[in-house]
């Protein structure tokens, strides 16, 4: 692969850039809230690029782009069903609770609107999920390197072993990524976010351009793949008759109203951007600015996957095995190599002999594939920024979770505001020492961090209906909340125990205890885990709730839809209004699944 | 917050911009057959100096414009950035 000094020069430039913007803005960071809340001083459309961009991590870039190889356009559910509607309401609805209850987090919010262990909760289990969400980008950021290749040559030339490649991934990405939040804190994190947002984007505008072209346009795309790729609604209707294997209602109700809005409405490391905004016009427009892209990225990071695997497939490549032997590797298809396994180099086969493609270097293929060193460089840049940001994302969430809902309530209360900044700035280091060690425990047990997902999704899976209720229901109380939250999760762990996708072995995948049904795709599993958690939780939070004594009235001003004022806006010009925002965005999602039905 | 985070934003698009350009008027064309033999860098480096020039432009104008400096808080509008 043919790096040369420019491919080197346009990446140094961007780390220099990345940590300029830490050090330009050290010397605003005066207060805690100046470093959490970015002094609450951002303006709407920072807040909205950065909203989206902290959700635009390795996961998002690499992961839907394989996505796109292996379900087609069937993937843009994961855009227009799964985030959209979400970010529409957390801005027309939710908006004014977060911001406008003063709440510095997520679980702050909770505490003022139920109690102090419905709080304790949310907030330790975010503060884990963050650590090892972050840890997880950063051994997919150091694997990808160490895939390419593209460090082996200097690396050579300097005599430094081959195996330090994903080492050195691992700590630049960490102290790059340390540094500039330790300065600059979230306004840090929120500027780089938006700088990371327009290099995604330059980097795959061309890379998308280049590949219709080759194919010969969207007609020529279709024709190389099939009806079964380009097609979003049409085979719905049964399980057998799609490639994701799930139903329309499924898909809906799992993916677009529990996951999707358990994800968007209540996860403070997006939230959080909308909180940083300098009114409360802008936070509400924060998701709704977010959302326009948000609408537009299927084409981005979706196609890339459907060229790589509509293109002709190549003889296959001779590898660099271990220790420069070569490996010669089965045929992939398209773009895509078959998997191999990371300790033999043996292709990795599915339950019919047939070898599994490895969809997540679909999109690093496309770059290799189409982009002359030069160019090269700006794509790789937008990939290591993917990265960063996803990262960066989680780490600013981390110290503002673990300062103000763990440190401050339960370990050192009422210190003054220099001290809660600077365990703010000693959070972002061993967050991130943390999240490192998480990385390590990835290459270590590969297990373990599949265990740890399926938990996080247990745990998350029920907290949007602890939120409806919190934000629209005034009888909602502590005790209901809280045991309806643990219910939520023990559904989720018991449905996961008792089902399985079908072709897989019971233990990580589901089945458990026993196996009472099979669903016909993991995907399909998950999102009824989703819906059954999600209805528990809300039909235990209001039983428990109407048992309890309701909570006095006079709390619940601000925080409850009910017995608070609505915000005023009828002194903004139409377009910044966010139910009218909200409207025209509806309405365009609703047209782009038309087209693509 | 005291930078308006176009100035960098910016800035680095005209330098890649700028780099592009002149490496893609200097490269040996033999290395565009990858790109379905599109000098990918001239063309997209002049797509990028343009973006990174007008962010610079919109950067500037309300960092160092002519608006005096407490018109942008005043009661009933929204801060200019």
């Amino acid at each position: 692969m043919g790096l040369t000094t420019i491919d080197w020069v346009i990446m140094a430039v961007y780390f220099a850039f990345v940590l300029g913007i830490g050090a330009a803005l050290k010397r605003y960071m005066k207060t805690s809230a100046d470093f959490f809340l970015a002094g609450r001083s951002i303006p709407a459309w920072v807040c909205g690029l950065a909203f989206i961009s902290a959700n635009l991590g390795a996961q998002e870039v690499i992961g839907m782009g394989a996505s796109g190889a292996k379900y087609g356009i069937l993937t843009s559910h994961f855009y227009w069903i799964g985030a959209i509607p979400a970010m529409v309401f957390v801005g027309v609805f939710m908006m004014p609770f977060y911001y406008g209850s003063r709440a510095r987090s997520v679980p702050e919010y909770l505490r003022l609107r139920f109690d102090e262990k419905t709080r304790g909760l949310n907030a330790i289990s975010f503060a884990t999920m963050t650590i090892f969400s972050s840890g997880i980008s950063m051994y997919a950021m150091a694997k990808l390197i160490q895939t390419l290749h593209f460090l082996d040559a200097p690396f050579r030339r300097f005599g430094i072993p081959q195996a330090w490649i994903f080492h050195t991934g691992i700590i630049v990405s960490a102290l790059v990524v340390l540094t500039y939040i330790y300065l600059g804190g979230l306004t840090s994190a929120i500027y780089n976010e938006v700088l990371q947002f327009f290099l995604i984007i330059a980097g795959f505008i061309p890379l998308v351009w280049l590949g219709l072209k080759n194919v010969g346009g969207w007609s020529g795309l279709k024709l190389a793949l099939g009806p079964s790729y380009m097609h979003s609604w049409v085979g719905l209707g049964s399980p057998h008759t799609n490639r994701l294997g799930v139903e329309w209602f499924g898909l809906t109700m799992g993916l677009g109203f529990v996951l999707s809005f358990g994800y968007w409405c209540t996860d403070f490391l997006v939230v959080q951007r909308a909180m940083a905004a300098d009114s409360m016009a802008s936070a509400r427009r924060t998701p709704l600015i977010a959302a326009v892209p948000k609408m537009l990225f299927p084409f981005l990071v979706i196609l890339p996957g459907l060229i790589a695997i509509a293109l002709p497939t190549e003889p296959p490549a001779i590898l660099n095995g271990p220790q420069g032997s070569a490996l010669r590797a089965p045929a992939g298809q398209g773009l895509i190599p078959a998997k191999l396994d990371a300790t033999t180099g043996q292709p990795v086969l599915d339950s019919s002999g047939r070898p599994q493609l490895d969809y997540d270097l679909a999109v690093p293929n496309l770059l290799l594939h189409y982009f002359p060193t030069g160019i090269l460089g700006l794509g790789l840049t937008a990939l290591l920024a993917s990265f960063m940001s996803g990262m960066a994302g989680n780490v600013t969430a981390f110290n503002t979770v673990w300062t103000h809902d763990i440190y401050e309530p339960y370990i050192k209360p009422n210190a003054g505001d220099a001290h809660y900044l600077m365990m703010g700035r000693l959070a972002t280091i061993f967050g991130i020492a943390l999240s490192i060690a998480g990385a390590y425990l990835a290459t270590r047990f590969n297990n373990i961090m599949d265990m740890l997902q399926l938990v996080f999704a247990f745990v998350n899976a029920p907290l949007f209906a602890t939120f409806l209720l919190g934000m629209f229901w005034k009888r909602a109380t502590g005790h209901g909340a809280f045991i309806g939250l643990l219910s939520g999760t023990l559904a989720a762990a018991a449905h996961h125990a008792l089902t399985i996708p079908a072709e897989a072995i019971p233990g990580v995948k589901g089945g458990w205890l026993s196996v009472l049904h099979t669903y016909p795709s993991e995907m399909a599993q998950n999102f009824w885990t989703a819906i059954f958690a999600w209805t528990t939780c809300f039909v235990v939070t209001i039983l428990v709730s109407l048992v309890t004594q309701a909570p006095e009235e006079s709390r619940l001003v601000g925080l409850v839809y009910s017995l608070t004022e609505r915000p005023q806006e009828g002194n903004l010009s139409w377009y910044k209004r966010p139910a009218y925002l909200g409207a025209a965005i509806l309405g365009v999602t609703v047209l782009l699944n038309f087209i693509f039905r | 917050m005291g930078l308006d985070i176009r100035l960098p934003i910016g800035m680095i698009f005209a330098i890649f911009g700028i780099m592009l350009i002149v490496f893609g008027v200097f490269s040996n064309p033999a290395l565009y057959a990858q790109s379905l033999g599109i000098n990918i860098n001239l063309l997209w480096g002049s797509v990028l100096l343009v973006f990174g020039v007008v962010m610079l432009f919109l950067g500037a104008r309300s960092m160092f414009g002519p608006r005096p400096a407490g018109a942008a808080n005043s009661q009933g509008r929204e801060p200019r950035h």
